[in-house]
């Protein structure tokens, strides 16, 4: 008979996200809390605008969640936390950690002005954006982080998006911020790392993290983490982190970067793409890893 | 202490005596003055509080909510354009039942470009569920931001204190700064029940179908209509420690009268010279000034209304394809109330254009020369 092996667990046991949620099978969204709640524990508050975790954590009066919410209007993910920080100070605890959590919709786009006012103010919050490149919410609309190439609701086969996705991380840095990272669901302890750096770090800390969504990609549920590996491996979503807006790291080396075309092929919102347009996606992801590494060095 | 000043600096003075902890502003014409003086205050430790600078006032009333939502007093100002901006957040501010309270200077919505008064803006947010208080001078401005910190806590239901641009906003009067300590006497600390806090982790504002949704609006609604007492008993309270009455409406000569103004905000002042002079020309005038407007005071407009012979509302809005907003409310308020008197709906002094006491004898004439207020709305002062 084999010896068990024995696996040492790197996170947390402790859960403060509780089965029972709404999220659809695989969906990365949901894996996302699970690992930022591990990093932060309890003495979090969340802000949650308008998204699919509006209604994830469960509706009135339910909660999957063992840290309070506030569930606020769709823009207002960064000035709502900006609030709660400043009542919960001035009302004498200074301790606990806010947190502005939104889609890439409220982030991208109708938020990305209040985000802005947050971060040239420098207010202590976590801002964490979780990427499923659409409003999936509202039934899989296009927003400016859906990438080139995709189909959406809006962006319907004949006319899929041919405008490459926004780069937020980019925004943020310009704002320099003290803190930025970039985080994949398929790469658990790297994110329960940053999140822990960032909570030791006072100012406007912005994750960016990557969170397939199998409803809105047409993937299969039980791809989500290798999707969302593959993405890392193939620089698609390169794990990083940015200080003051200045000091590039760039997490994962990629000494043989994976082509793209695999990653895509899975995708049913990709299906469309002829061999040559997959060829510009790869080009468009080249020529950003290019960058970074000079901006990393 | 006396001191004079402009009705800008009275909605500072009230936010600052209040204790307001939390301030989260964007500047708007005519409104400035009120968060200048306000990070003035802060920076220089005369008030404790965090002024929190944001980019628009849509991000002025979150940051509101959730300052308040985490426990703290809560205070913001702004005007017109920049409180239509933040007509989703009123929603949520009400909704939620956080007791911001906010001093709204009443000017004309664009386009044109205006900065003068007219009551749209604030008036357009009649249904979001805030009470509104409408002042005539910068005591009552003073006065009602405290005064309103404690209605809104009691009831969990945001105020605002609405003042007209110009005439009350940049003029200066004399006004009683009351005593620090009196004032903390009046209004306690503020204590909500129920707070964001990791210590009782809850969800607020999630997901309601619709087996919860329509209790919590009665609720808000019910809440609301507790206010008109609340306002009165709170008003005699003020009244007994700063020598002030703050009550739901001001009325000037009412008792014996058989024709009566209703105004509202410093159009209400005027109103009592005209009132005056219709007096020593025999008419037995008064003036009927509301100074809450939500919750509406009905009971008390009709107990009013319903001695006098004829009404006048003369209101600064329109509802377009209606009628004047404080016209509709009032007859309402008479609706169903048998020997009630004819009500005639007047507009004037739209965009700034000056109510003054010969705007109410006009009104006066037209009135008194009819048995019956047969046209929907006469307009005072237009150019045809
Ligand atoms: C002001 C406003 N406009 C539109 C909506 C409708 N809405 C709700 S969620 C949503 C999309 C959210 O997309 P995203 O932020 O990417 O989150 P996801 O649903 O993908 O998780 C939209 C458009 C809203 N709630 N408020
Ligand atoms: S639609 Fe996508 S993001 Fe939303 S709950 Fe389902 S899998 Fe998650
Ligand atoms: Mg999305």
């Amino acid at each position: 008979m084999k010896k068990d092996k024995k696996m040492t667990l790197t996170l947390p046991a402790e859960e403060l996200m509780a089965c029972g949620h709404l999220a659809c099978q695989g969906c990365g969204a949901a894996l996302a809390m699970r690992y930022m709640l591990k990093a932060l524990g309890q003495k979090t508050v969340l802000c949650i605008p308008a998204c699919c975790w509006a209604v994830i954590d469960g509706p009135y009066p339910y909660s999957s969640l063992d840290v309070p919410i506030y569930h606020c209007a769709f823009e207002t993910a960064a000035s709502t936390a900006t609030g709660v920080k400043a009542g919960l100070e001035m009302t004498g605890d200074a301790e606990t950690t806010v947190v502005a959590w939104a889609g890439d919709g409220g982030t991208f786009d109708i938020g990305l002005q209040a985000l802005s006012g947050a971060a040239e103010r420098n207010d202590d919050i976590i801002y964490v954006c979780y990427d499923n490149e659409a409003y999936m919410n509202t039934g899989i609309q296009r927003s400016s982080a859906t990438p080139y190439g995709a189909w959406t609701t809006t962006t319907p086969v004949k006319h899929f998006k041919t405008q490459p996705k926004k780069d937020i991380v980019a925004i943020l840095a310009a704002h320099r911020v003290p803190y930025i990272a970039t985080a994949s669901v398929s790469h658990p302890e790297d994110f329960f790392k940053k999140m822990k750096k960032a909570k030791d770090i006072k100012g406007t800390r912005f994750f960016h993290v990557y969170a397939p969504c199998p409803t809105g990609w047409k993937s299969r549920p039980e791809d989500t983490v290798k999707l969302a590996r593959m993405a890392v491996q193939n620089a698609y979503f390169p794990l990083l982190e940015i200080e003051d807006g200045e000091k590039y790291t760039l997490n994962l080396k990629l000494k043989d970067k994976k082509p793209v075309n695999d990653y895509v092929r899975i995708q049913g919102r990709f299906r469309h793409l002829t061999d040559e347009q997959i060829g510009s996606i790869q080009a468009e992801v080249d020529a950003r890893w290019e960058r970074l590494l000079k901006l990393s060095v | 202490m006396k001191k004079v000043m402009m009705g800008n600096h009275a909605l500072s003075y009230g936010a600052m005596l209040s204790r307001s902890q939390v301030i989260a502003a964007y500047p708007i014409t005519p409104q400035t003055q009120v968060v200048e003086l306000l990070s003035e205050m802060c920076a220089d430790g005369t008030l404790d509080a965090r002024f929190i600078k944001v980019e628009s006032e849509h991000s002025a009333m979150a940051a509101c909510i959730g300052a308040s939502v985490a426990g703290a007093r809560t205070f913001t100002a702004t005007s017109a354009q920049g409180l239509a901006l933040m007509h989703e957040m009123l929603h949520w501010a009400s909704g939620g039942r956080h007791p911001v309270v906010m001093g709204n200077i009443n000017r004309s919505m664009a386009p044109g470009w205006s900065i003068w008064t007219d009551q749209n803006d604030s008036l357009s947010e009649r249904d979001t569920g805030w009470m509104q208080y409408y002042c005539a001078s910068n005591q009552e401005v003073l006065d009602t931001v405290i005064q309103a910190f404690k209605v809104s806590e009691a009831l969990m239901i945001p105020g605002m204190v609405v003042l007209d641009a110009f005439a009350l906003s940049h003029t200066y009067e004399v006004v009683d700064v009351p005593d620090q300590a009196a004032v903390d006497k009046y209004l306690p600390p503020f204590k909500p029940e129920i707070r964001l806090t990791p210590n009782d982790p809850r969800a607020f504002g999630g997901l309601t179908g619709a087996e919860h949704y329509m209790e919590l609006r009665y609720k808000l609604q019910k809440d609301m209509e507790k206010a008109p007492a609340l306002i009165e008993e709170t008003g005699r309270e003020f009244e007994k420690m700063f020598g002030r009455n703050l009550g739901l409406v001001d009325a000037y000569k009412c008792d014996d009268a058989e024709f009566v103004f209703v105004t509202s905000g410093t159009a209400g002042f005027t109103a009592r010279v005209a009132v005056d002079e219709l007096r020593r020309s025999g008419v037995k005038a008064g003036n009927l000034r509301i100074k809450v407007f939500r919750p509406f005071p009905f009971a008390k407009v009709r107990e009013i209304l319903k001695k006098v012979k004829k009404a006048a509302v003369v209101d600064r809005n329109c509802s377009y394809g209606a009628h004047g907003i404080f016209f509709q409310e009032v007859k309402s308020a008479l609706y169903g109330e048998p020997g009630t008197p004819p009500v005639f709906g007047y507009i004037a002094g739209l965009g700034g254009r000056d109510i003054t006491t010969d705007s109410f004898k006009e009104v006066a004439a037209h009135a008194l020369a009819k048995d019956r207020a047969d046209e929907e709305i006469v307009w005072i002062g237009v150019k045809k």
